[in-house]
């Protein structure tokens, strides 16, 4: 009797306590990365990426041989790239999954994507310079997320969750539209490239300079979230509850939706869009590591970050020309999506 | 510390659900608020907490304003304990519980040690110790209730609100949250308690409001309140009342042709 009732909550048992995971996931990282680095038309071996690194690291002499500029200038910055965006979108989503209590939330679905998308066509459109058009993105996104936000306000009574993922397609829908006109008055030559590089999402030429204008927004917008990781649990069980409990459930909500969508932002200006990431690599990381923040974060950006590094190499790779992240995403993460819908409400997890 | 509302009328702009409210409640004192489904108790709640604006007069906490305290301030001084539900994310219940620590945690602190010895304690007083590790999704109502009664507990406050708490108990926990309610009285704290059923209230209330059409329609002592002239008015149901031989009362409601 004692037996049976011990293995029943053994059954039961929660995933929280899995923080372990996570070195594991690290490692994991590392040897991709590494492989990333090896893997293209010039192929390296892994000891000697690993090797120019250090010596590079060590003020050695590394400029100059091909196998060098291989390295540095084309798989470096883009593997280091893919880890940031790969991490900051499936960061973010699992952020917006915890503040809207919705598991099928993220930047993609909540409209945060096109509507930062918009912002960075219109950026280009306009001729502004880098920094700007991470502004517009940022604005793009905000202005989105706020849409999204108050039609689900405005329709309540109903179900929450569809309305939400429909005000978001609504969004969605509308930004594409006016997206889609500044492609029709854009410069066919000069501009139109650029935009439909960037709708696509693509990592093909990223440069240092690139890395580093995004980075430091990523780890700005990222290090609030990981500091208020335990009040957004608690924000997970309800306004009324948060707020009983003692967080100031409306001041939280407004600085995790403003970092989540400034990180989002940050790297959908140097990615373009790239779809999927943040809505079905924290369900995943959820999954493995339980919803408890502290972890969830941390495992979201490890999987995000590896999964990108993944689908970039493959994008470089499996045919002669490059093909656009957007739509290795899309191909790998709809029947992911179909697969999460399937399992149904009662087993988010 | 005293919880106070005086002439408070409550409900949504526009929408008002009481009015004329006045009750205290100090350490040692059982308020049990009972009405018919309808009669406004949650709102009434959720305006003792802040968590409304009074439409009228106001709450006091320890002599102070709710509108002039910081949310963190009320939430260390009343607990509420909500009707179980289903959270969206499978915590663990253990995690629930550490949720009551929050308002003695700083912004961007989490829980330590000493928090979850709290929060170990308040399982192991509610008999759930061995759910800790369970997903909070996945246990029962009344085991979840449970857990919400150790998450008030773990808050440590001098003050509880209980939303119907045995509500989705079955008949034996109902009996250990009845006690667990008179051994937090005996301890000094302050509770405020909805209810259906007045065999409860006669269980373990030191006062007893009745919440009857938009006002209070009688407060005071449990066997001056829950009289059979005012359930028959107030739920339109004939109950005999019946002192037991050990000095017990309870409530039957007498039912057609019996």
């Amino acid at each position: 009797m004692g037996k049976r009732e011990s293995a029943s909550l053994t059954a039961h048992r929660s995933t929280g306590a899995r923080w372990w995971v996570l070195p594991l996931l690290f490692a994991v990282l590392l040897v991709l990365s590494v492989l990333a680095l090896a893997v293209g038309p010039y192929p390296l071996s892994p000891g000697d990426a690993i090797a120019m690194i250090f010596r590079s690291v060590s003020g050695g002499e590394t400029a100059g041989s091909r196998e060098g500029t291989v390295l540095f200038a084309i798989r470096l910055p883009r593997v280091i790239a893919a880890l940031t965006v790969g991490g900051a979108l499936a960061a973010a989503g699992a952020a917006y999954q915890g503040m809207f209590r919705n598991p099928l939330v993220s930047p993609d679905i909540l409209g945060v994507s096109s509507g930062a998308g918009l912002g960075a066509v219109l950026g280009i459109f306009l001729s502004l310079p880098v920094l700007a058009i991470q502004g517009m993105a940022f604005l793009g996104g905000i202005a989105a997320v706020s849409l999204v936000t108050a039609i689900a306000a405005a329709v309540r009574n109903r179900d929450a969750l569809l309305i939400l993922v429909l005000a978001g397609v609504v969004v969605g829908a509308l930004a594409g539209a006016a997206t889609s006109l500044l492609k029709v008055l854009a410069d066919p030559y000069d501009q139109l490239p650029a935009i439909t590089f960037w709708l696509l999402g693509s990592l093909a030429a990223m440069q240092a300079e690139d890395i580093l204008a995004a980075a430091p927004l990523v780890i700005a917008a990222m290090l609030p979230l990981a500091l208020l990781r335990w009040r957004i649990n608690v924000l997970a069980m309800g306004d009324e509850e948060a707020k009983s409990l003692g967080v100031d459930a409306g001041r939280l909500r407004i600085a995790v939706v403003g970092c989540a969508t400034l990180m989002t932002a940050a790297v959908v200006s140097i990615s373009g869009v790239v779809g999927w990431v943040g809505l079905v690599i924290p369900h995943v990381a959820r999954m493995i590591v339980g919803p408890n923040f502290a972890t969830l974060l941390p495992a979201s950006i490890l999987l995000g970050a590896g999964y990108m590094v993944i689908v970039d190499t493959l994008a470089r790779t499996i045919a002669t020309v490059e093909v656009p992240l957007g739509i290795l995403t899309a191909i790998i993460g709809a029947p992911v999506f179909i697969w999460l819908l399937a399992r149904g409400r009662r087993s988010w997890a | 510390m005293k919880l106070e509302a005086r002439a408070l009328a409550f409900g949504y702009p526009g929408k008002p659900v009481g009015r004329g409210v006045d009750l205290s409640l100090g350490p040692g004192d059982v308020l049990c608020l009972l009405g018919p489904n309808g009669a406004g108790k949650t709102t009434l709640f959720k305006t003792m907490l802040g968590l409304l604006p009074p439409q009228g007069g106001e709450v006091r906490i320890g002599g102070t304003p709710l509108g002039r305290l910081k949310r963190r301030e009320i939430a260390r001084r009343v607990a509420y304990i909500p009707q179980a539900h289903t959270p969206p994310f499978p915590f663990a219940v253990r995690d629930v519980v550490l949720m009551g620590r929050t308002a003695h945690l700083r912004p961007f602190e989490s829980p330590g040690r000493a928090d979850r010895e709290a929060a170990g304690r308040a399982l192991d007083l509610l008999g759930i110790g061995a759910l800790a590790d369970a997903d909070y999704t996945r246990i029962s109502g009344g085991q979840r209730q449970l857990a919400l009664i150790a998450r008030a507990l773990a808050q440590e406050t001098p003050l509880l609100i209980m939303d119907e708490p045995t509500a989705s108990l079955d008949f034996g926990n109902q009996a250990l949250v009845l006690r667990e309610v008179r051994r937090l009285v005996g301890k000094g704290f302050g509770l405020v308690i909805s209810t259906h059923n007045p065999d409860h209230a006669f269980a373990c209330a030191t006062r007893v409001a009745l919440l009857h059409d938009g006002g209070v329609m009688a407060a005071g002592a449990p066997a001056d309140v829950l009289t059979p002239d005012h359930m028959l008015r107030m739920y339109g149901v004939t109950v005999t009342i019946e002192r037991l031989a050990d000095g017990r009362t309870v409530c039957a409601p007498a039912l057609g042709g019996i």
